[in-house]
């Protein structure tokens, strides 16, 4: 049976010239990019090379990118990097309340500290108004840091006109933006969207986990997280991780092609999915909005049912999907998006999520859904009386 | 001089006649936790076993305090017997000692013990002698007979040893003495503290787990393979039946009234445990119940639910209150893993109002709506075996 993986929002598989480029890299580059001698420049050489093709993906210089061991990283680092040096302006920061828990769970570490954060609620569809923005602003607001994507529902949030209100501020704070879901799926434009620091990952791009990047527009300065050599002018001490930095380099190079070149192949797989889907389970809920929503998340409320049942029971259809909420009985651990949206919990408990990629093909597509239904029939039986 | 450890047990003293058997076991069992420890050596002589030749103690110590059958161990010096020796060596306790506990005085207590009646001084007159050249040595050191902080033993064997620490182990009996039982474990607290009680005795276990794939993931299924895996630290090693369960629960589900469904799923189980146990030739089953816990484990409850098999079924937890089972499970070492999140049944099978006062003849009546034989064949049939 044809596996189909559709789990890319989780992580995707790494493409073949990133497996190419990181294994001759291991063999041939070991050297460390602080080292004096030739193996180090040319190790410097390769981090550079890699810079660029990051840059050109996000549209902003090379010399306005720094490597992380991730997209958490990433976040923290854009994140508690601003507040701590912009504390004697203001201890205010914005967000909103679907961030993924490497933005929450460091925006509560500054609330423990004494910050103040303002948590933007969502509509039905999982969107921020830029009014609230613009309400919630103060004196003393520093940061302002809201996703692009979001991962468990695909929403896309009004990035470029939150840029427009904030560059109208006379004491403008920086605007991180969490990009990691949408880097290679939606176009960005950091630098006419108003945007400060932006957080991209290596894993969902299709180069290896372990690796991320932070676009830090020129001029805007952060104190690090991490401390030792000093490396990465003093933003991110340690010893670049260079075969995970060729890897995103090429990664980002290889994705970018994708995103200009097939722009549409991603939303068309989605369309197909939802009209297949529609036509055989007519019960079924969209979490989000079908329209303004990122080509590659689609996630599903099929009430009545567990969706970790679910997900289980297509993995022995060899599919590979995710779920918004574990199955307990102690207690019941729902999707914090889903419940932001005000999603009904009949259909929060029976939600999965379907996430594609540039490799998955129209025929595992075509070929899902059959098995989906069948999966849903199996288990519908079985509900709890 | 040498480094060694030696062990002491108690209760196959007992076991006349069998003596050579429980004796053996224990040595088996002793070198098979040390398998891990490379070289070491692991002699027996008059009564106690000495392990020797290893670099890393502390290893050695808590790998011996999971032994069964072993009731304490104290680390030692072997040496020749010398009261010159003697004396170097006990100076050299000493001063470790002061180091350690950091204390300005100290007080002891020589003990000793001659075995071997062809060594020159007598037992008081070791004591005597070694307290007197300890005292002149140190300062801080003060006699005291009766309470002593320290109490430094000198036995005279066919060497000498020189010990002051004794270790409580765990105690109960070598496991194989006692046969074997088969254990329904489950990924909660309370199964593997059972357990680890019935092991104790020196009962060798054969795990049974049953799965319920798409219901609970394979996480859970996992959780209960690193589950088993720490009672073989215990046990030495452990065969884990992993049982499909998600067919038996469906056809109750749809056949049977809902009250009644966990009450008949744990009937099924203990079916199954049964048909396991007499395959793999043990005598007797293990659960974790204990009165009143959940629905399912009223007096009734356990009642109809032990109807189903006719062998033995040991309840060792019986008695005991949730809090004294997670203490115990604590000190084992299965807690931490007992409590991940994984659950080990879905909801969607447990009745919202599960029956409390059961009786046996609709229990047995219900069973009849269902093809219970052949279900539990194709389940049986279907069994995934773990060897840890």
């Amino acid at each position: 049976m044809m596996e189909i993986y559709l789990d890319n929002a989780a992580t995707t598989p790494v493409v073949p010239p990133v497996v190419e480029a990181i294994t001759d890299c291991l063999k041939n580059d070991y050297g460390n990019p602080s080292s004096m001698h030739r193996l180090g420049i040319r190790a410097e050489k390769r981090v550079k090379e890699a810079k660029n093709r990051v840059s050109n993906l996000l549209k902003a210089a090379p010399e306005e990118i720094v490597f992380t061991s991730g997209g958490t990283e990433a976040n923290n680092l854009a994140i508690l990097g601003t507040a701590y040096n912009r504390r004697r302006i203001g201890k205010h920061c914005i967000t909103t309340a679907i961030e993924h828990p490497s933005v929450l769970q460091a925006f509560r570490h500054l609330e423990n500290q004494g910050y103040e954060i303002s948590y933007l609620p969502v509509d039905r569809n999982g969107v921020i108004s830029p009014d609230d923005v613009q309400k919630n602003l103060r004196e003393d607001t520093v940061l302002v840091s809201i996703m692009h994507v979001n991962n468990e529902t695909g929403s896309v949030q009004p990035i470029s006109k939150v840029g427009a209100i904030l560059n109208g501020q006379v004491n403008k704070p920086i605007f991180h933006v969490d990009a990691i879901q949408s880097a290679g799926k939606l176009p960005i434009f950091p630098s006419s969207w108003g945007i400060d620091l932006l957080s991209v990952s290596g894993h969902k791009i299709h180069a290896p986990k372990g690796i991320g990047a932070l676009y830090i527009r020129k001029g805007v300065r952060l104190q690090p997280i991490l401390f030792g050599g000093n490396q990465q002018d003093g933003l991110r001490s340690g010893t670049e991780n260079l075969p995970g930095i060729v890897g995103i380099g090429v990664a980002a190079k290889w994705i970018g092609q994708l995103l200009d070149e097939k722009s549409d192949y991603l939303a068309g797989l989605k369309k197909k999915l939802i009209e297949d889907i529609r036509r055989f389970i007519p019960g079924i809920v969209i979490n989000g909005s079908t329209e303004n929503s990122a080509p590659h998340i689609l996630n599903i409320g099929f009430p009545g049912l567990r969706g970790e049942i679910l997900l289980h029971a297509l993995e022995e259809e060899g599919v590979y999907v995710s779920s918004g909420s574990a199955c307990s009985s102690r207690d019941k651990r729902f999707s914090h998006v889903l419940k932001a949206m005000g999603v009904d919990e009949l259909v929060l408990e029976g939600s999965i999520r379907l996430s594609t990629s540039y490799l998955t093909t129209m025929e595992e597509i075509e070929a899902f859904t059959p098995r989906l239904v069948r999966t849903v029939k199996r288990i519908e039986r079985f509900t709890r009386r | 001089m040498e480094k060694v450890i030696l062990i002491r047990y108690g209760e196959i003293h007992l076991k006349g006649r069998n003596r050579p058997f429980f004796e053996k076991r224990l040595l088996n069992n002793i070198k098979k936790a040390l398998q891990d420890i490379p070289d070491v050596k692991v002699t027996r002589a008059q009564g106690r076993y000495y392990v020797e030749n290893y670099a890393d103690e502390k290893a050695v110590i808590q790998a011996l305090t999971r032994v069964f059958g072993i009731v304490s161990i104290s680390p030692a010096y072997k040496i020749e017997k010398d009261f010159e020796l003697l004396t170097e060596y006990s100076k050299k306790s000493i001063e470790h000692l002061l180091f350690d506990l950091q204390k300005e005085e100290l007080t002891f207590k020589v003990e000793s013990r001659r075995a071997d009646k062809r060594f020159p001084m007598d037992s008081m007159e070791i004591n005597r002698e070694l307290g007197a050249r300890l005292l002149k040595a140190f300062p801080q050191l003060k006699v005291d007979v009766h309470k002593p902080e320290v109490l430094l033993n000198v036995e005279i064997r066919e060497f000498c040893y020189l010990y002051h620490q004794s270790i409580p182990c765990a105690g109960g009996m070598p496991v194989g003495t006692n046969g074997k039982a088969v254990l329904l474990l489950s990924g909660g607290i309370d199964s593997p503290v059972a357990g680890w009680m019935i092991a104790k005795r020196g009962v060798e276990l054969t795990a049974v787990h049953y799965h319920s794939f798409p219901y609970t993931s394979d996480r859970s299924k996992e959780k209960v393979i690193d589950l088993a895996g720490i009672l073989t630290r215990y046990t030495g090693s452990m065969r884990l039946h992993i049982v499909p369960f998600t067919r038996i629960q469906q056809e109750l589900y749809e056949n049977c009234p809902d009250e009644q469904l966990t009450i008949l799923m744990r009937r099924f189980m203990m079916k199954i445990a049964e048909e396991i146990a007499r395959r793999e030739g043990a005598a007797a089953l293990i659960t974790g119940e204990s009165i009143g816990q959940v629905a399912s484990q009223t007096l009734e409850g356990l009642v109809v639910t032990n109807h189903a098999v006719s062998i033995p079924v040991f309840r060792p937890l019986i008695g005991f209150d949730k809090i004294d089972i997670m203490n115990l499970a604590q000190t084992i070492g299965t807690y931490e893993t007992s409590i991940l999140p994984y659950e080990d049944c879905c909801t969607v099978f447990t009745p919202r109002h599960p029956v409390t006062h059961p009786r046996l003849d609709k229990i047995l009546k219900s069973e009849m709506l269902i093809n219970g034989d052949e279900l539990i064949q194709e389940a049986l049939d279907n069994t995934e075996l773990v060897e840890l």
